[in-house]
């Protein structure tokens, strides 16, 4: 006995979708594919929250997937929007193409 | 008495897996049985109403007509478009029924009932553990019912997308992103006018929301909540794609909308999801906002048996008054269908909702 | 019963997940995404917050995920180029160096802790909202509306074209 049931797993697995999801925003070279894996990676943190706040016996942690959920929203709507504002200027979604202050 | 083989050694929980199983058996047919006389009722009902017949040739009265259909479907050839996207095209229906019938496992078909304590002549194989058993047609209570219900009818949009998009075509496309649109957009009225009901019942659970509204037809929430009951009538029309908001379906409109390039059984599994989600969004009607199965008349029981009656009627009149509307209104056109949604069905169940919580905590509602 | 239950929506979540990140066109990843996210849902019933898991459905793959779909189809996007990027395939092997030394080391930690006994667990909605609307927690509720409505004013002005 101890834990509550699947918690451990849990908390693995969001560490594996964390991961990768990491590894598609640095390796993805569409935008829009770079913000959903940053969206996986959202889903990886909210993993983790409920799976602690089960272990903890709180609410809290449920809460804040609550709020987190909302921002990821909001996040995910201007992204898109500033995609589709750089897709008019560009007519190309690539990450490397949008590298106008550099040097 | 008996026993029964085995049975009786069952535990709960496989009693309960056996129960739910017998439920979708019972359920899932008579969805689709209903759907095929649907198909009927609503060409006669039309046909009424624009002072024409409609099929009376195939059987009894035209009864015949919706098996004639379907066997007609059946044979039909089924095509694919060449640069279709081959396994989203044959995925997009079944994602289009899969969800219009999951959205029913949490909704009451009626009202609870004991089974019988004796089967007379077949008494030998009725199990001890369902002798006066409490039983009712819902499939899985959950905490978060109505919840689930928004959940599943939030997953409905992807059928409707992916079948436009798996076709390939231009029309099939800028139909299936009007006909999503159209649905996502109304699907938040659909949300914010049952928070009222919500706040009132004090439960997600359509099982307590239904009891809330026992007593007379005072209580129902049809008319302790009017404007809810309203604006959802009308999202539930919007949601479903029913007209006056079928512009997807419309002859003169983008060919065929999102489906135009389907065809054969796969046309006919789309139309069963149109049909049974109109059949969900009419039982929900009844079990939230027309009191369920109570009479309403204080006087006239409604338990057991005799709850069917008046469900099945209250469900009959809301599937008719569907049908009614299509017989009698024109089409919204795309703009005035987006401008109404956005601007006055949500508006005004926002509204609502600040008045009812107003009455809720000021007046005790 | 459950824990197969688990294990399949968890496989099916890392099916999703690498799918998302391998596919070339991204409206297949959108399509990988929504089934992750479906599944994470189920793991969050699992783990006792029906709440969560609908709003989870409702939320992110019923709006979010819907709005990822509406942005990919209006931009007809096309399937990705297989050419590496700035810095080729050494910088995306100095990043798959990096993520894997950092889920090692989480792993490794994550894998040998074991948490305390739990007290009993109340999810439910009503517990939620009395939490929600607790005065802990109240001042970043209303702060939350103030973000939606920015999102939204903020969105529609950087998508407008101008006219």
């Amino acid at each position: 006995m101890g834990e509550p049931a699947f918690v451990h797993q849990a908390v693995l697995l969001s560490l594996v979708l964390f991961a990768i999801g990491a590894l598609g925003v640095f390796l993805r070279r569409n935008v829009i594919t770079v913000l959903m894996c940053i969206e996986l990676m959202l889903n990886g943190a909210n993993l983790a929250f409920v799976a602690f706040s089960r272990a903890a016996g709180t609410l809290d942690g449920q809460v804040l997937v609550f709020f987190v959920m909302v921002v990821a929203a909001a996040e995910a709507s201007v992204g898109l929007a500033i995609v589709i504002a750089l897709h008019r200027h560009k007519d190309t979604l690539d990450v490397d193409a949008f590298n106008v202050m550099k040097g | 008495m008996n026993p029964g083989p085995t049975l009786s050694a069952l535990s709960p929980a496989a009693q309960e897996l056996i129960l739910a199983a017998v439920k979708v058996a019972l359920i899932i047919p008579a969805l689709q049985g209903v759907f095929s006389l649907m198909t009927w009722i609503e060409r006669r009902v039309l046909a009424f109403m624009q002072f024409r017949l409609g099929p009376n040739r195939t059987g009894p009265f035209g009864l015949l007509q919706p098996i004639a259909d379907g066997i007609k479907l059946f044979f039909k050839e089924e095509l694919m478009p060449a640069a279709a996207n081959k396994w989203a095209f044959l995925a997009a229906p079944v994602l289009a029924v899969t969800t219009s019938f999951l959205a029913v496992a949490v909704l009451p078909f009626g009202p609870p009932f004991k089974l019988p304590q004796t089967l007379w002549v077949l008494d030998r194989f009725w199990p001890d553990w369902l002798r006066g058993r409490d039983f009712q047609f819902q499939i899985a209570t959950i905490d978060v019912g109505l919840l689930f219900i928004f959940a599943i009818t939030a997953l409905g949009v992807y059928g409707v997308v992916l079948a436009g998009w798996a076709a390939n075509n231009k029309f099939s496309m800028l139909g299936a992103l009007r006909s999503s649109a159209q649905m996502f957009s109304y699907e938040i009225a659909l949300g914010l006018s049952f928070v009222g009901v919500i706040m009132i019942s004090g439960s997600f659970q359509i099982g307590d929301i239904v009891a809330a509204q026992a007593g007379g037809f005072w209580n129902w929430y049809c008319i302790k909540q009017f404007p809810a009951f309203i604006v959802y009538f009308i999202a539930a029309a919007a949601e479903v794609a029913r007209t006056p908001f079928d512009l997807p379906e419309g002859e003169t409109e983008l060919v065929a909308g999102f489906h135009t390039e389907y065809s054969s059984m796969r046309f006919a599994l789309i139309q069963m999801a149109e049909y049974i989600n109109m059949i969900t969004v009419s039982v929900l009607a009844t079990n939230l906002f027309l009191g369920g199965w109570h009479s309403g008349i204080p006087g006239v029981p409604s338990e057991g048996l005799l709850g069917f009656v008046f469900w099945g009627g209250k469900v009959a009149f809301l599937l008719f008054v569907f049908i009614w509307l299509r017989g009698t209104l024109p089409r919204f056109r795309y703009d005035q269908l987006m401008h109404f949604g956005w601007k006055t069905l949500i508006p005004v169940a926002a509204v609502w909702i600040m008045i009812t919580a107003t009455g809720v905590t000021l007046w005790g509602w | 019963m459950d824990q197969a239950l688990f294990y399949a929506a968890a496989a099916l979540a890392v099916v999703g997940a690498l799918v998302v990140i391998g596919q070339k066109n991204p409206i297949y990843s959108a399509f990988a995404l929504i089934v992750t996210l479906c599944s994470l849902s189920v793991i969050f019933g699992l783990l006792g917050s029906p709440f969560i898991a609908a709003l989870q459905v409702i939320v992110y793959a019923g709006a979010i995920m819907v709005l990822f779909l509406f942005v990919l189809m209006l931009l007809n996007v096309k399937r990705e180029e297989d050419v590496p990027g700035h810095g080729g395939r050494a910088m995306a092997g100095v990043a798959v160096v990096l993520v894997a030394l950092l889920a090692g080391q989480a792993g490794y930690v994550l894998w040998n802790t074991t948490l305390a006994p739990a007290p009993a667990f109340d999810a439910s909605t009503r517990r939620m909202s009395e939490i929600l609307f607790s005065p802990h927690f109240l001042y970043v509720f209303e702060a939350t509306s103030i973000l939606i409505l920015a999102a939204l004013v903020g969105a529609v002005a950087l998508a407008k074209k101008d006219a």
